[in-house]
């Protein structure tokens, strides 16, 4: 006779009156594969904790992007955001969809260099460019965003020095309406400064200014800001139109679109409070289309998005390393994915589920990382199905920002597999070892 | 050990306990062990009971067993001095 799956065995006291803090149950379903390949498998392969991203997922969903935006405008460019995630597999997939690159530092730039981006197609943005990656830049033809004064007169010192035409935009920094402003970056729209550089650019005549450029956030719930931040920008196009009889290239409204995570505090999940790809377009591309911008002269829309469009494509497969009740009675699990590896964890209540088979009964459970830091905690209070040690979990939507702000730390770092849309799997970075840190250190002749 | 003498428990998996009021919900790996400490039988007899039953190995067993008694501890449903 075959023997029955076990449980572990947990009894809860039915609390009467307000709800749980450990909210409501959400796992309803395993995640036993990830486009068909077996989570058991790719653990048993490649080791756990493992990073796993969907080469489907991601084509799908710029495709999505996309035509959310090409259906509703002639001239939009998508640049992807390095910063996002700088894997090279990763940047290869966009741009083979058709992205540009968009770099903030001069490392990002000669990663986008080597994956194989004509320096005409990468946007250079960002408050740090020294004189090297801006001379790199110039000399290759990439867009510049200029983002404080400071680069502008290095821009001028440098082009009359090369003898070379900057291509730059500005940074335009602005109130949307909502909370936080962003106000560090650029030149802010509603003190006038923005149209004094722009002046300034172009009074001086010592480089091509061919774009405005715009980032009011991130994780933007409301896409009528963008909406706002469009009719401030096009204010600006229409005055350089005017006043210099200039008509510029390229309006880049920036990236900070919400991916589908639900942000710690939320009242609901972020499946359902997240606006659409055709919500945003909308609200984008209505705004320039109706504004009195010459129908000849329409710039090209560039999108910087990001974390919308590799969020869902990546996974964090891990395993329960123990189970452990803690002196209150909650349950805990000790995992092997610390925060060290899922950075996003501090602003996410991601989602994680069980990767086998399991019963309607939940617990409220505590799910821990395996440093031995207080401060390593996954999900601080998650109702989940009961696991025991050796059992794989699943957390998803980690695609953005993860594989940048990993931080080596205690452990290390582990494999990264692409899953192609032919079911192969691919390394598409090795773990870490020893080696790996050896090499970058040494020891003065005293000590050794 | 013995569980709390009057404790209700149904088939279905609700507990009851009439001297203070309180009610507990349990998973049927749960529900098993309550009815069998009932039935009077001991820790090692439900142990054997479970890894002829179930696909589980006994170090997980025992981890399991150890973990729902204490929280049985933790909410008062054993008898008293037990």
């Amino acid at each position: 006779m075959e023997k029955k799956k076990f449980e572990r065995p947990v009894i809860k006291k039915v609390q009467i009156g307000m709800p749980s803090k450990f909210g409501l149950k959400s796992e309803y379903a395993p995640i036993k594969e990830i486009d068909g390949v077996p989570v058991k498998d790719l653990i048993q392969q490649y080791g756990s904790p493992l990073y796993v991203f969907s080469e489907k997922t991601i084509r799908e969903t710029y495709a999505e992007a996309y035509k959310a935006f090409s259906t509703r405008y002639p001239k939009v460019q998508f640049a992807w955001s390095y910063k996002t995630n700088y894997l090279n597999a990763i940047c290869k997939v966009f741009h083979r969809e058709g992205s540009w690159a968009e770099v903030v530092s001069g490392f990002e730039y000669e990663k986008a260099l080597k994956n194989g981006v004509p320096g005409n197609q990468i946007i250079f943005n960002g408050p740090y460019k020294t004189k090297e990656d801006l001379v790199t830049a110039i000399k290759n033809h990439s867009y510049i965003h200029i983002d404080h004064y400071d680069e502008y007169y290095m821009l001028i010192d440098i082009a009359e020095e090369l003898q070379l035409r900057p291509q730059v935009a500005v940074r335009v920094n602005m109130d949307t309406g909502i909370y936080p402003q962003w106000s560090r970056f650029g030149f802010n729209y509603e003190n006038g400064e923005a149209w004094d550089i722009v002046q300034r650019i172009l009074i001086s005549n010592k480089m091509d200014l061919v774009g405005l450029h715009c980032h009011i956030g991130t994780y933007i719930m409301v896409p009528w800001a963008y909406s706002t931040a469009m009719n401030k920008l096009i204010d600006l196009f229409l005055g350089i139109e005017k006043k210099f009889n200039k008509h510029l290239q390229y309006i880049d409204i920036g990236g900070g679109f919400a991916s589908k995570n639900t942000l710690k505090g939320a009242y609901l999940p972020g499946t359902d409070t997240c606006p659409t790809f055709d919500q945003y377009a909308d609200s984008i591309t209505s705004t320039l289309i109706n504004s009195s911008i010459n129908i000849e002269h329409l710039p090209t829309l560039i999108l910087e998005t990001g974390r919308g469009l590799i969020d869902d494509a990546g996974y964090l497969l891990g395993t329960v390393h123990a189970t452990k009740r803690l002196p209150d009675g909650k349950n805990s699990y000790i995992t092997d994915i610390g925060v060290n590896l899922l950075f996003t964890s501090f602003w996410y209540d991601y989602k994680i589920t069980p990767a086998q088979e399991f019963g309607p009964y939940t617990e409220e459970s505590v799910v821990y990382g395996p440093l031995c830091m207080n401060i390593d905690v996954l999900r601080e209070y998650v109702q989940l199905p009961p696991m025991k040690k050796g059992d794989h979990f699943v957390i998803s939507r980690i695609g953005a920002y993860n594989n940048t702000q990993w931080m080596q730390f205690i452990m290390y770092r582990p494999n990264v597999v692409l899953i192609d849309t032919d079911k192969k799997t691919h390394i598409i970075r090795k773990k870490e070892n020893y080696e790996t840190f050896a090499i970058q250190e040494q020891i003065p002749e005293h000590l050794k | 050990m013995k569980l709390k003498q009057k404790l209700a428990i149904s088939d279905s998996g609700f507990i009851f306990d009439p001297t203070t009021g309180e009610s507990f919900s349990i998973n049927q790996e749960g529900l098993t062990i309550l009815q069998l400490l009932k039935e009077g039988k001991t820790e090692e007899e439900i142990k054997k009971i479970f890894l002829n039953e179930y696909d589980v190995d006994e170090t997980v067993l025992d981890r399991s067993i150890l973990d729902f008694i204490s929280m049985l501890k933790n909410y008062n449903l054993i008898e008293n001095g037990e």
